[in-house]
């Protein structure tokens, strides 16, 4: 099967456009008109595409745009309302992920599904073992590995326990896991989103591999610059409707911008320089240790100035989180840290999120849905929320005035243009960047000396995030001082005035963006300060194993 | 978006359960020989038929309202407590011991002493699971139920002990005559014609309307009750906030178990006039099924407590005049429990479904 697949796959432009056929030869997958709702929300609107063997098909839109939705039910976790789904030409009913695998799809998840205290080689065999016996499924495991790890350039260590190497190789893993299950066609949701960009590079290497040998791929992404370097087509989704499918020669970022967000986006950040002032947060020697027992920040030191846009770039899970925690006031820490020339408790029961509030930090968090908002929560209280001891949203000493919290709400929402403009709406109900927005405009508008805003544009639409953007530079132009956490490397670069990384807990070094680039930045972010000899990727995963950095952090 | 209208939500699906628990009961009435119709027309006309049934009815809802707004506010929290029954337990040893100990002139500042005591007693019951919940991590489940049985325990040690009345009964003495609170028939008598005669409700029927005023105040209206439902909505936001798990936890457990203990103006108070063996008559675990049917809502609290206090007189007269068991009364206030509470999605799911279709035929209409 594969190899008749290798064969037709040589020819080029295999591509052709939706509902055109021009030659016999069957997609590897043709959907058509799938739809599936989820209560009052329709998450796939009639979406029909056709991928061709031996293509990468990208698929891109905004999160909650139905991506992930149309890729579950391709897998068998959801059952769509309507359509039909051809798997060679092959009319092919997929009700569970079995169905799927024998259909030849293979999947991997953006939150890898792997067991953590088994091997590589015992993870691969989960669940496809040949007899009651695990050694002959396991010896034959072995010697496939090998194979493919010499095809594809997967390499591999087969016995080492999952826990105990990197997010790269983990990932690996899973696409050995489809493989090994005879996969044709491999299935790949947001696969770049925990890899630094000598790890991404490799991954696409992989990808042309597999690509060459006749696989089809479908890769699942938001970000553009993955779809221009490596898929051949393009479909966008927008709201549950497939908008296009063009050939990635024939388009370009803006272009496909415009169509996920259905108008004319801005994709760089317009500032002018820094005028940048006094030393507003001054962090000296910070440790952390969770309540786990792993030393999550060693000996971090830095400054904040004001007007200065300071961006932290880091994998995630190397201490970032932890260090917004001991600045917000929810996690513990020793050395110091002053603000404004004066001390802040780091422990007792003066170092909360209110009294830093209070000491005028306010605190975009990294997990919106889970931190920086009550979903259940009307905007308006959300509004309140971590200030609702101002005097201004208080009717008496024992009453809070939610006339005054409301009217404050809807100039908020008016200012920071949050669609619909309804104080009453739950806060589960806006989307991801209208979220965003209502707690930008809650911490923005405190008008604080410091701002601590983490992953500012994470799960949100390319049109929200011009406008966050915006706000951000904006408050650092009227001189106040920006701590900036992403893992977006992108935005790291077009924000910051000056860029630190973070790696294993440990400040890598400060560098200044004009001066610096990706490629120089994702060695600090492995903890690398020369290039290493051999392979990059592999020496970045080296170390990343070793940094017990886990992607478990990323929520 | 929400699926459903509000109206649906909080007053269709509760009446369509309890609409659905009747018809299982009348079958179940039906399958031993008795008239389910004759039996619902006793109920009724045995709980809301006279000022007397009405009498009792308000008084066992009473008792319903201060558990189910126990549970309630503990709701709000994301804690679930079970222990009402231990805490209304101990609430009442506060009330004997403040009538039985300190000669109150009268019955109303024996009320505002007596209610004090009650709360403290019962917060005080409350305090020592949700202190380990808040510092230990014990679930607050596994030890409020666990309480109740030390509870009763502590109250027979007592009512064998220190405060046994002389005689057989392990019960303490009659509280003394000042203590006694106004009952609806003392408030309500117009000269010849004397309402609710013979009937426990009494004046805590008022004071348990203004718990119902003031917890959905306090929830609604002041900071405490906003920190407490971002606590209970989430702890991972209320902690970026700076809202103090451990302080939430204790406080809405202390408020929690406060209302609990009150309870035991109304019975031991009001009613027995001194402290008996298992006082409370599992009103504690009615206050579940309440704060449940009620939506933890104050005034939906007060109607579900209501519909359990027209349930337990209704069913108390139908045993006494049929001859439909006992037993069978229990299993008909069962149902109701377990179609509001424990069933709520089995309606629920079916109506959802039932408004998106009629919405979406309408926008298809309109588009």
């Amino acid at each position: 099967m594969i190899k008749g697949r290798a064969e037709k796959s040589a020819r080029p432009f295999a591509f052709k456009r939706t509902g055109a056929p021009m030659t016999d030869q069957a997609p590897a997958i043709e959907l058509k008109g799938i739809s599936k709702a989820f209560g009052p929300v329709q998450a796939n609107k009639d979406i029909s595409i056709r991928v061709m063997p031996g293509t990468i098909h990208g698929i891109i839109g905004e999160n909650g745009a139905g991506k992930s939705t149309l890729m579950s039910i391709l897998y068998g976790f959801y059952k769509a309302d309507a359509g039909e789904i051809y798997i060679s030409g092959q009319k092919t009913a997929i009700p569970d992920s079995q169905a799927a695998i024998a259909a030849g799809i293979g999947m991997v998840f953006q939150h890898f599904k792997l067991v953590e205290n088994f091997t590589v080689l015992e993870n691969v065999v989960l669940g496809a073992e040949d007899s009651g016996l695990l050694r002959p499924s396991l010896s034959r495991a072995r010697r496939e590995l090998k194979n493919l790890a010499e095809e594809y350039e997967l390499n591999v260590d087969p016995d080492a326990l999952i826990e105990e190497v990197g997010v790269g190789m983990q990932q690996r893993v899973e696409i050995l896991k489809a493989l090994y299950r005879k996969a044709d066609i491999l299935i790949l949701d947001e696969p770049t989103g925990v890899l630094t960009p000598a790890e991404a590079d490799h991954l696409f290497r992989i990808l042309e591999n597999l690509k060459r040998e006749g696989k089809t791929i479908i890769l699942i992404t938001h970000k553009l610059r993955e779809i221009m370097e490596i898929t051949d087509t393009v479909s966008v989704m927008r709201r549950g409707e497939m908008t296009a499918t063009v050939k990635t020669s024939e388009t370009s970022p803006p272009k496909l911008a415009e169509l996920m967000v259905g108008r004319k986006v801005l994709l760089r950040v317009d500032k002018a320089p820094a005028q940048i002032g006094k030393k507003i947060l001054e962090v000296k020697d910070l440790n952390v240790t969770d309540d786990k027992g792993v030393h999550r920040l060693k000996g971090v030191s830095f400054d904040v100035h004001a007007g200065e846009i300071l961006g932290i770039a880091g994998v995630a899970g190397n201490g970032q989180s932890e260090l917004l925690e001991v600045l917000g006031g929810y996690e513990k820490a020793t050395g110091s840290i002053k603000l404004n020339g004066e001390e802040i408790d780091l422990t007792g029961a003066k170092s909360d999120g209110q009294s830093r509030r209070t000491r005028g930090i306010s605190h975009v968090p990294e997990d919106r849905q889970r931190e920086g908002l009550i979903m259940d929560f009307q905007a308006w209280e959300n509004t309140a929320f971590g200030y609702h001891h101002d005097t201004e949203y208080q009717r008496s000493k024992l009453f809070m005035n939610n006339a005054a919290i409301r009217k404050d709400t809807e100039e908020k929402m008016a200012r920071f243009d949050v669609r619909p403009p309804d104080p009453s709406l739950a806060a589960k109900s806006f989307s991801g960047g209208n979220q965003q927005k209502i707690v930008l405009a809650r911490e923005i508008e405190q008008n604080p000396d410091l701002l601590l805003i983490g992953q500012p544009t994470r799960g949100v639409d390319i049109g929200a995030i011009e406008f966050i953007h915006q706000q951000i530079v904006a408050l650092r132009d009227q001189g106040k001082a920006i701590l900036l956490v992403s893992v977006e490397l992108e935005e790291i670069l077009s924000l910051s005035d000056r860029i630190a990384v973070m790696f294993d807990g440990k400040m890598m070094g400060e560098r200044m963006p004009q001066e610096t680039d990706e490629k120089e930045l994702g060695l600090l972010m492995a903890g690398m300060t020369t290039e290493p000899r051999g392979p990059v990727h592999e020496a970045v995963e080296e170390q990343l194993a070793t940094a017990g950095s886990t992607a478990a952090k990323e929520v | 978006m929400d699926v459903m209208p509000k109206w649906a939500d909080v007053i269709l699906i509760p009446l369509i359960s309890i609409l659905l628990a009747a018809i299982l009961s009348a079958l179940v009435i039906l399958a031993i020989g008795e008239n389910p119709w004759e039996a619902l027309k006793l109920m009724v006309d045995g709980a809301l038929g006279s000022t007397y049934g009405w009498g009792y009815t308000l008084y066992y809802a009473t008792n319903f309202i201060f558990t189910g707004l126990a549970v309630s506010i503990a709701f709000h929290a994301r804690l679930f407590n079970i222990g009402g029954e231990g805490q209304a337990l101990i609430g009442g040893l506060g009330v004997a011991i403040i009538c039985l100990f300190i000669p109150w002139p009268h019955w109303s500042l024996a009320l505002l002493g007596a209610a004090i005591g009650a709360a403290i007693f019962g917060a005080a019951w409350a305090a020592i699971p949700a202190f380990l919940q808040a510092k230990r991590g014990s679930h607050i489940v596994i030890t409020t139920i666990m309480f109740n049985f030390i509870a009763a325990a502590v109250l027979n040690y007592f009512l064998i002990g220190a405060l046994k009345a002389p005689g057989m009964e392990p019960a303490t003495a009659k509280f003394p005559e000042a203590t006694h609170l106004p009952s609806f028939q003392d408030m309500f008598n117009f000269g010849e014609t004397t309402f609710f005669r013979g009937a426990p409700a009494n004046i805590t029927f008022f004071v348990a309307l203004a718990a119902c005023v003031a917890l959905w105040a306090l929830i609604w209206k002041t900071r405490l009750g906003y920190e407490i439902r971002s606590f209970g909505h989430s702890e991972s936001a209320a902690k970026y906030a700076g809202i103090s798990p451990t302080k939430i936890i204790m406080v809405a457990m202390l408020i929690s178990g406060a209302l609990a203990g009150m309870m035991a103006i109304n019975n031991v108070q009001g009613e027995a006039e001194r402290l008996v063996l298992n006082a409370v008559e599992g009103a504690g675990f009615i206050g579940i099924a309440v704060a449940l049917m009620g939506r933890s809502h104050p005034f939906g609290v007060l109607l579900a407590a209501l519909l359990f206090g027209f349930l337990y007189q209704g069913g108390a007269e139908l045993a006494l005049w049929t001859s439909i068991p006992r037993e069978l009364i229990i299993v008909i206030q069962a149902l109701v429990i377990l179609f509001t509470g424990a069933l709520d999605n089995m309606v629920r799911m079916p109506l959802e479904r039932l408004f998106l279709s009629m919405r979406r035929a309408k926008n298809g209409r309109t588009v």
